[in-house]
């Protein structure tokens, strides 16, 4: 009998790993205003999810590849003449539409979309917990690597390029890093609220935060909380788990924002 | 040898040719001044010598491991991002404090250290900016635009500080500039630029060549006449004083 035998246990574990990492990350997707393309990569993931069930691979491998490939494509395409958000509009629902229109030609496989779509956190089996920990810890080691470079390249493309630092390769560095928790989030919340992980906690920390250290630890906790939080509740009023995290986050986002308005003055 | 030399440089950005045949070289502690119309290919410049920018065609050399500082014209911050301006000096390098305190006291800005930098003025801002460009110890200081959106009186400030670091600590200046009459005072060099080279040298000159009125009109001569006369008195004053009208006037 160890830990990880209770469903409710792995559950919280894989929603403290999701949530560790989508914060600190989720910062930049704030700050560099990326929220669009979070939604991308992680529609992008469900046609992941059907290429992988046909072709009988991992769905992790098969969410992670797609993902990959939209990042890379939109960062691409950017700056190319195509308005951003269009064409972000364009790839992002194209994914999705193409993903489930894929899974449904895909012969004798009944699968649950709804697990894919919200994220089925009780699911969550040993070897799931162990992909989740371990993209969880490579985002953040990426992070923590390039972590001086990323900052500098977040603030100004022009200052970083005259201290050698490519802001293209940053961005790169952050496509991966996308990529890497939409895949490992999939099991938690899904793909349609994959980027509200993302985006929720940071925002809430950026009321209390001085600095970008303080708030990507911030948003770490309260995205953590969240998704302890969030599973409690679900247990308890028998709701579904994924939204049930993403509503506790929005809900520490409007208090933080309140507190945050009271404490510092209407800035 | 030069800290920065560059031969019959162009520079294309989404298929249209910002720059052309550009060539020109900053050497050891002058103050070199890029003027020039809107469009012109000023940033440009600037930015591909900073790296940002890769070359279409042409060369830049750099003197080996020239140590460069870049006071970018504008900071996109995005009001989400919290970073105070102690926070500011430790990137892309982290420094020790000393290092830190001594580059903003050097700016003129040692009380902003723990101020956010989304609260600065723009005058403020400019200084902070200036501070992290001193912390590389710079053999070239690169500034775009440095004083657009100050006040006379606060530009003015800044040129001098610009000119007293100069001396201080004896680094080139690179600068665009689109305050001719100021310019034209604290430059030993200008460079007046339309997509190329139109002229270059000191700023007597430019201001009588044929491409720099052709482009800026004459009436900016009288400017420099009138500033010849009178570029070595002090600016360190801070108040505002009536030169603003002096600059203005002669310029129609």
């Amino acid at each position: 009998m160890s830990l990880f035998d209770s469903f409710l246990t792995r559950a919280a574990f894989a929603g403290l790993g999701v949530a560790l990492a989508a914060g600190p990350l989720g910062c930049f997707v704030v700050w560099r205003r990326m929220a669009y393309f979070g939604d991308a990569t992680a529609h992008a993931a469900i046609l992941g999810v059907a290429l992988a069930l046909a072709l009988q691979i991992p769905v992790f491998a098969g969410a992670l590849i797609l993902a990959l490939v939209m990042g890379v494509a939109v960062v691409g395409l950017a700056g190319r003449g195509h308005a951003a958000d269009t064409l972000l509009g364009v790839l992002a629902h194209s994914a999705l539409a193409l993903g489930l229109v894929a899974v449904a030609f895909l012969p004798g496989v009944r699968i649950d979309l709804m697990a894919y779509l919200f994220g089925d956190i009780l699911a969550v089996g040993r070897f799931d917990l162990a992909v989740i920990w371990g993209g969880a810890a490579l985002v953040l080691a990426l992070l923590a690597w390039r972590w001086q470079a990323l900052l500098t390249a977040t603030l100004d493309r022009d200052l970083a390029a005259a201290a050698g630092i490519d802001a293209r390769r940053e961005e790169l560095v952050l496509t991966v890093a996308l990529a890497l928790v939409v895949a490992v989030a999939i099991k938690v919340v899904g793909v349609l609220l994959i980027a509200a992980l993302l985006i929720i906690p940071a925002a809430a920390a950026r009321p209390f935060a001085t600095t970008p250290e303080r708030m990507a630890a911030l948003a770490a906790a309260l995205g953590g909380v969240s998704a302890l939080g969030g599973l409690a509740l679900a247990f308890h009023f028998d709701t579904p788990t994924g939204p049930t995290i993403v509503t506790l986050a929005a809900a520490l986002f409007g208090a933080a924002n309140a507190a945050g308005r009271l404490t510092f003055g209407s800035r | 040898m030069s800290l920065v030399e560059i031969r019959d440089l162009t520079v294309q950005l989404g298929g249209r040719t910002i720059l052309s045949g550009i060539t020109i070289s900053v050497e050891k502690g002058e103050i070199v001044t890029i003027v020039g119309p809107n469009g012109s290919g000023k940033s440009t410049l600037l930015k591909t010598i900073i790296g940002a920018h890769r070359p279409t065609a042409g060369r830049i050399a750099r003197k080996k491991g020239l140590r460069l500082g870049y006071v970018p014209q504008k900071l996109h911050l995005d009001p989400t991002f919290p970073v105070t301006v102690r926070r500011l000096l430790d990137l892309p390098r982290r420094v020790p404090d000393t290092e830190a305190r001594s580059a903003l006291a050097r700016a003129g800005a040692e009380a902003l250290a723990p101020r956010q930098l989304a609260e600065l003025s723009g005058g403020q801002m400019q200084r902070v900016l200036l501070a992290r460009a001193l912390l590389s110890d710079p053999e070239l200081l690169i500034l775009d635009e440095p004083t657009q959106g100050l006040d006379q009186p606060g530009s003015a400030a800044f040129y001098e500080l610009i000119a007293m670091l100069r001396r201080n600590l004896g680094c080139a200046v690179l600068m665009v500039s689109h305050e001719l009459h100021v310019v034209m005072a604290a430059s030993d060099r200008v460079i007046c630029l339309n997509g190329h080279v139109c002229c270059e040298g000191a700023p007597a000159h430019v201001a009588s060549a044929p491409e720099y009125r052709a482009l800026f009109g004459s009436g900016t001569h009288g400017a420099l006449a009138l500033y010849r006369h009178d570029h070595d008195h002090a600016h360190d004053h801070d108040h505002d004083h009536d030169h603003a009208n002096h600059h203005d006037e002669p310029a129609q």
